[in-house]
């Protein structure tokens, strides 16, 4: 039977739901947001007992599908207090797909001050109390408890920063070498904090496993999804060599790369922190150059990078961390920045958050620019020990700009914006302003279609075109997001004309289904919509879906661009 | 006629065995093509190319001091 795990931490009382009938084909985001609109009031507080916490494995999580092992998080957002998802890569979407599980809901709050953990199984969900762990860092909790329960045990966990409900605190999943991805954007791991849970446990001993309707047409189109992304150059061959960070040099190029707080476009360390210098640093330490964040992802984007005498310093080393880090605070030294990495994962705190939240105190003049020991400094002894400063920052941006009187601060609803300027990159200026999520360029990635010539061609400088480039990766991306799928399969499946009917004959005959392609624009639209409800019930406005006001007085060069779409235009974007 | 002097960058793979960036001189009126295929690349191999960090077309005409930058198709996000 499928179901639907609940945990009550007002009485710590658990049950086994069957799955209601409307929420039967859903899955990963469509299925956390579908659970929060309905179940979260929107004007609750995020950290108090209203407040749900919602995961779900995609729709074709658990199978032999590449790239599926996504696991979403939903909740109503503590940084921006509107409904949030966020999805990781790691080893729980397939556990709880092969147990059978569509989602797992907790809410209320525990009486006390007791801390506990959650361990899910065949039988469902127990609670533990919960006391050894505290206040440790999440690769300390993961070792732990790979000891305690054996290696193969899945984890989903918050550092200190959760448990200080921090803005910013993100939950922590474990990846299949033992390390760490997250759940990084929207504070959903001071969530977890405020129902005092460090730990969720899972174990699928024993697991009933996933039932396919049509075995053979799920092989059939599973194969020829496959080689869409080995063929497709970015899937195939970009991403597994350079990562993401292959971006840095691109976007500097292109006059895109925020630097000094938003201030320029350009970064003249770029060479420095660039995919190019982080491969060729990676192959020299005897570091793993490609590197899946979950089992069956196809693509590798991610790797292992080693500090100078060849030991492990950290994993999943991002574009937009070393973006916000290097140029946007001006620190040209990767292993800095790599360190740093390494203690956010540690700490359980978004490391976009974290890095635009340095920029703005660089600019407050609390620390110097291009200062990376003290980014490491402040966050292990500041952030890590839950100082007043370490609060200020761990809190986000928009906390660090109030605090300080800073008004360069790049938030969209308070949450911070990532690595691509949206002046001189217009496509992803309109994804920042509209996704219900806050700015977060995975909700709408116009890079693709702006700079990286995926996709079609749109102009980054000029406006013509970007609401609806926006529009429709919005619309597909909350499709993409509720299968389980990796983001970075849209590369192929914008270029490679059988690439998306692949994944739509998967979900076919893996559900028995008969769904078309437009029922998948339909299920993107209604996401999107049902998102954008609870944000206006939360109190939100079209005055929300803006960019900060010095985005559009500060021209940034190279381009002297600035961001000059009308209101009236933004708001069009809802017409759908 | 004087020979333009044009700034070459390449990035990613397309450095392998090549250059990170030269100074090249051509003559006037050379375009994108032209210059591409003359370092030795296919066509069908190029994923952007800018001109000064603008997106240019193949048959775009360089100037004096332009910067031309070019990409395999790459990506990341
Ligand atoms: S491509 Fe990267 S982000 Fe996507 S599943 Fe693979 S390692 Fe994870």
């Amino acid at each position: 039977m499928d179901k639907i795990l609940r945990v009550n931490m007002n009485d710590l009382t658990t049950t086994v739901e069957e799955v209601p009938t409307e929420w039967a084909g859903l899955g990963g985001r469509a299925l956390t947001s579908t659970i929060v609109a309905k179940e979260v009031p929107p004007t609750c507080h995020a950290l108090g007992p209203n407040n749900k916490l919602v995961f779900a494995p995609g729709l074709l999580s658990g199978t032999a599908a590449s790239n599926s092992g996504r696991l979403s998080a939903g909740a109503k957002s503590p940084l921006t207090g509107g409904i949030k998802e966020s999805n990781v890569g790691g080893t729980a979407a397939q556990m709880f797909a092969r147990l059978r599980i569509n989602a797992l809901i907790i809410e209320g709050m525990p009486k006390g001050d007791g801390w506990f953990s959650l361990r899910i199984n065949k039988d469902g969900v127990s609670i533990q109390e919960e006391s050894g762990l505290l206040g440790l860092g999440n690769f300390a909790v993961i070792d732990a408890l790979q000891s305690l329960l054996g290696k193969k045990t899945g984890v989903m966990a918050i550092g200190p920063a959760g448990e200080m409900k921090l803005t910013s605190a993100n939950i922590s999943v474990k990846d299949p070498s033992g390390k760490i991805r997250s759940h990084g954007r929207g504070g959903l791991g001071a969530v977890m904090g405020s129902k005092r849970i460090k730990f969720i446990s899972i174990d699928d001993e024993g697991a009933p496993g996933i039932q396919i309707a049509e075995p053979e047409k799920f092989k059939a189109a599973s194969r020829i999804f496959t080689k869409a992304l080995m063929d497709h150059p970015v899937s195939g061959q970009g991403l597994p060599t350079y990562g993401t960070n292959v971006l840095v040099n691109i976007l500097h190029e292109a006059g895109g790369l925020p630097t000094r707080n938003f201030t320029y476009g350009q970064f003249d360390g770029h060479e420095q922190i660039s995919g190019e210098t982080m491969h060729e640093t990676i192959v020299a330490r005897g570091g793993k150059p490609r590197h899946g964040c979950h089992a069956g992802c196809v693509i590798q984007c991610s790797q292992v990078y080693n500090d100078k005498d060849g030991q492990y310093l950290t994993s999943g080393f991002e574009y937009e961390t070393i973006w916000g880090l290097g140029a946007n605070c001006l620190i040209k030294e990767l292993d800095d920045i790599a360190q740093a990495d390494n203690v956010m994962d540690d700490l359980g705190i978004d490391s976009i958050e974290t890095a635009v939240a340095f920029g703005v105190a660089m600019e407050a003049g609390i620390l110097p620019w291009g200062d990376g020991k003290e980014v490491v400094r402040i966050l292990r002894d500041e952030i890590g020990k839950g100082t007043a400063l370490g609060r200020v920052i761990g809190s986000g941006a928009g906390a660090v700009g109030r605090t300080y009187g800073v008004t360069r601060v790049p938030v969209v609803k308070n949450q911070a914006i990532p690595a691509y300027d949206p002046r001189s990159v217009k496509g992803i200026g309109i994804t920042y302003c509209t996704s219900p999520m806050g700015a977060d360029h995975t909700a709408g990635y116009t890079i693709a279609t702006n700079i990286l010539n995926v996709g079609g061609q749109v102009d980054p400088l000029k406006k013509d075109g970007q609401i609806e480039l926006s529009r429709n990766l919005q619309i597909a991306t909350a499709a993409i997001d509720s299968t389980g799928m990796c983001i970075f399969i849209a590369f192929p499946a914008l270029d490679i004309p059988e690439c998306l009917p692949a994944l739509i004959d998967m979900l076919n005959a893996r559900f028995g289904a008969t769904l078309t392609g437009d029922d998948v624009v339909g299920l993107g639209k209604t996401i999107l919509k049902t998102e954008r409800a609870f944000n206006l019930a939360a109190g939100m406005t079209n005055a929300d879906d803006r960019l900060p006001e010095f985005f559009n007085s500060d021209p940034v060069a190279p381009h002297q661009a600035v961001w000059d779409f009308t209101n009236e235009e933004i708001d069009a974007f809802w017409n759908f | 006629m004087e020979p333009i002097h044009v700034t070459i960058k390449l990035f990613a793979h397309f450095r392998d065995g090549r250059f990170k960036e030269a100074e090249h001189q051509f003559a006037p009126g050379v375009d994108c093509r032209q210059i591409i295929l003359g370092l030795g690349f296919r066509l069908g191999e190029m994923g952007i190319v800018m001109v000064n960090g603008q997106h240019a077309p193949l048959d775009y005409q360089l100037n004096e001091r332009d910067t031309l930058a070019l990409f395999p198709l790459v990506g990341g996000g």
